[in-house]
């Protein structure tokens, strides 16, 4: 599996487990929307995979990896946070450290490009 | 009478060898080492200006097995282009009437002496595997070493690894070169000279028991080839020394100790079964097994347990695994909270 499919496939793993995680708060009004969370989860989740597997094609640091995704996915969970005007720590956390995860798979699996040698 | 000092002889002993290198484009450096066939010297070339290692016979005269075996091992050697095997660069007859031949001079270390600076299993394993690609490499063109150990094999200061002495090969099937069977057309078996005076000082010796009969180191020589059976002689008995290579790398001796590793220990086993039939088909498969080990996954020489499969899961994953164990402790503790 290519770096950029692992980044695309684990993010949305990721982003539909910390949306299903939602089931399990006790307000129901949360509950109530569960399908909304798993798909902006799932989105994020996707975006940052994107960014992180394209980045780890480039670039092979597995520091900047990490801090690419845990960048990403504290910034699109702000965005979610700042839209429902609440939860900041519960939703910006949990976004963060899938960031962080998807960010360090990136670099570390999948099969990076593999070069062609320059020919004249 | 008075008799002369065992340096005295040597001395003496040294000054009727030193090779007459008149009429050649070499000059003579150095005495390097003693092998089966005759004596290795740093020399320079000094059309190219660079240093050569020169293997010359002992004996003089181009004729005969002896001169034929270094001229055949020149051949082989030069068939044998590949970056973890000395190459060749001339062969020919000096003006005292012994045969010779130039090779790369090369610096580094032998891998008995290198390994002790390489503590890593993982680094070591990395080394096997490139003295594993020049020996199926040879194995593709159809020849066999039959003398691998650790004192054959060079480590260069920048990890480059060289298969050297090739003086005991046997050619399988006829795609070295024409020239290379020329010089011994039946390339089956060869005696190996006796070595006197290097033997008697060697730590680890090549054994030679009468005329064609066995050849080899022991603890790395295959069963067959100490029965002295050639003609059953194929890969597997190199895959055998090469599995009691990767033992010394690994336990610093060739068989009597076990490997620190289960998955290891088997690839040792199967490499040196007694029975060609149960070791590696080839060394390309050996070195896939390695490989696998290296990579983290299941090697084919051992059938793992469950809890083996999940150590090996777990050894291979864990950065990967605390995270998301992380991730999901984070999680338990936001959720405990948010019940409150």
């Amino acid at each position: 599996m290519n770096k950029v499919l692992l980044g695309v496939f684990l993010g949305a793993v990721l982003g539909v487990f910390d949306g299903l995680t939602a089931l399990f708060t006790p307000d129901p009004a949360i509950r109530a929307g569960i399908v909304g969370i798993i798909v902006g989860s799932t989105g994020k989740g996707l975006a940052a995979g994107l960014i992180c597997g394209l980045f780890a094609r480039k670039v092979r640091s597995i520091a900047g990896g990490i801090a690419l995704g845990l960048f990403l996915g504290f910034l699109f969970a702000l965005f979610v946070a700042l839209g429902v005007h609440n939860y900041y720590v519960r939703i910006i956390i949990p976004g963060s450290i899938v960031g962080l995860i998807v960010g360090y798979a990136t670099q570390k699996y999948g099969a990076a490009p593999t070069t062609t040698p320059a020919t004249r | 009478m008075k008799f002369l000092s065992d340096s005295a002889l040597e001395r003496l002993r040294e000054g009727t060898e030193t090779p007459d290198l008149a009429g050649t484009r070499y000059r003579l450096l150095d005495r390097i080492a003693r092998g089966g066939m005759g004596v290795v010297y740093a020399a320079e070339d000094e059309n190219l200006q660079r240093r050569v290692a020169l293997k010359v016979l002992d004996v003089p005269g181009s004729e005969g097995d002896l001169a034929n075996r270094l001229i055949r091992e020149a051949r082989v050697l030069a068939a044998l282009e590949h970056p973890g095997i000395v190459p060749v660069h001339d062969v020919g007859t000096l003006a005292d009437g012994r045969v010779f031949y130039t090779m790369k001079f090369v610096e580094g270390r032998r891998l008995d002496k290198h390994i002790e600076s390489v503590i890593s299993i993982p680094d070591r394993l990395r080394l096997f595997l490139r003295i594993c690609d020049a020996v199926a490499f040879a194995h593709a063109r159809g020849v066999l070493h039959r003398d691998l150990k650790p004192a054959n094999v060079m480590v260069g200061p920048f990890g480059e690894v060289l298969v050297m002495d090739w003086g005991l090969a046997k050619i399988l099937r006829a795609e070295v070169s024409p020239g290379a069977r020329v010089a011994d057309p039946e390339a089956t078996i060869f005696e190996k000279p006796t070595q006197p005076a290097a033997a008697a000082n060697a730590t680890e010796i090549s054994v030679v028991t009468g005329h064609g009969t066995v050849m080899g180191t022991p603890g790395y020589m295959s069963p067959e080839q100490a029965r002295g059976d050639v003609d059953r002689l194929d890969a597997r008995s190199d895959i055998y020394s090469l599995g009691a290579l990767l033992q010394f790398l690994l336990t610093g001796k060739p068989e009597g100790t076990t490997a620190p590793d289960k998955s290891l220990a088997a690839i040792c086993a199967k490499s040196t079964a007694a029975a060609p039939a149960e070791r590696y088909p080839s060394v390309l498969e050996m070195a896939l097994d390695i490989s696998r080990y290296l990579d983290g996954l299941a090697v084919g020489a051992h059938l793992e347990s469950i809890f083996e499969k999940a150590g090996r899961f777990y050894r291979r994953y864990n950065v990967a695994i605390l995270l998301i164990a992380a991730y999901l402790f984070m999680r338990i503790i936001l959720l405990l909270v948010s019940r409150r």
